[in-house]
């Protein structure tokens, strides 16, 4: 009988551990479906040198991060600092892919479509190796972003490894990234 | 009236080609429409609540185009929904896939309302079975007593 009585406490602590994960949980955050498949190929012209294109094909044999990011996106200005002192140090070479980032419907008409993205390298500095150009926002489609900043860690056949979305933490570097990364360079 | 006919006349041909102008993905009718009944099942990403049909967000747009070029290549429903999944995972589905992970989200449901029709029968059962309590002799006795049998006794 003593038992019964606490039935529907016992109920209200169960909804109340699952209301609390509930709120812990981002829905934002998808899980990565791409982990452990190849990254997706694409051939873009470079962000800084149109006249060259740039291929993950031609990065097999690095382990590397892909930052997708774009001058009108908030949060890669957040990361910016971050992946600076990362290019400095030299622990792992970073690719950009520039998405989307074309004139925004406040600048001036007739702006050159690489304009913003070029701004925002010179103002805040290159923590890029190279820059991928990618317009229209296909390749990122392909590699399922649907919100930029994210960043890929790529092996060296070429496969994602991990996938972190929103603006990389220093927490998130140290704990996750860096040491995967040190793992796959063997 | 002749200038009525004429004025008429440019009035609908300027409304025809200004529709022809404000729908420039919309090539193909067949497509759009296949399009259109896909994108419905289909979350919208970005805006978590909406379908891709629905939905506003650029992101959303871009992923429009890329279904009607898709289905231009010739790829069946299928093959694109698969896209999807690949890149986002079963969350982007409005009717998810009947398989062992989501057996929780199909059948819990059902589970729940099962587990309430069986604890109302037992609740119902055990009135029923408290209302008819059968009196002892000495329950009678007493109960008479207090009904006032003792009171005539007297």
């Amino acid at each position: 009988m003593k038992l019964k009585s606490l039935l529907p406490l016992g109920i209200f602590v169960v909804l109340v551990v699952f209301l609390a994960i509930g709120l812990t949980l981002d829905p934002r955050k998808l899980p990565s479906t791409f982990i452990d498949k190849p990254a997706p190929d694409f051939t873009l012209s470079q962000l800084l040198d149109e006249s060259k294109t740039i291929s993950p094909k031609d990065l097999k044999g690095k382990v590397y991060l892909l930052n997708v990011w774009a001058s009108w996106c908030v949060a890669c200005r957040q990361e910016h600092p971050l992946l600076m002192e990362l290019a400095k140090s030299g622990t792992i070479p970073i690719y950009g892919l520039n998405y989307k980032d074309v004139p925004q419907p406040d600048d001036p008409p007739g702006q050159a479509t690489r304009f913003n993205a070029k701004r925002f390298i010179t103002a805040f500095g290159n923590p890029y190796t190279i820059s991928a150009y990618d317009e229209d926002g296909r390749v990122g489609i392909d590699y399922g972003v649907y919100g930029a900043p994210e960043t890929f860690l790529i092996d060296k056949d070429g496969i994602i490894r991990h996938k972190h979305i929103g603006p990389l933490t220093g927490e998130a570097l140290i704990n996750e990234i860096l040491p995967l990364a040190k793992k796959l360079e063997g | 009236m002749r200038l009525f006919i004429l004025l008429l006349t440019v009035c609908f041909v300027s409304v025809s080609a200004y529709a022809g102008e404000a729908r420039p993905n919309s090539e193909n009718p067949i497509i759009e429409a296949r399009m259109l009944a896909l994108s419905k099942e289909l979350r919208c990403v970005v805006c978590q609540n909406e379908s891709l049909a629905g939905s506003q967000a650029a992101l959303a747009n871009d992923l429009r185009q890329e279904i009607r070029d898709m289905m231009g290549a010739g790829m069946s429903d299928h093959q694109i929904v698969d896209f999807f999944v690949e890149r986002y995972g079963d969350f982007v589905l409005y009717n998810p896939p009947l398989k062992p992970l989501n057996y929780v989200l199909w059948f819990g449901p059902a589970v729940l309302l099962v587990l309430g029709f069986v604890a109302v029968f037992f609740t119902i059962r055990k009135r029923r079975l408290a209302d008819a309590t059968v009196l002892s002799s000495e329950d009678h006795r007493r109960a008479q007593e207090l009904l006032g049998d003792g009171e005539r006794k007297k």
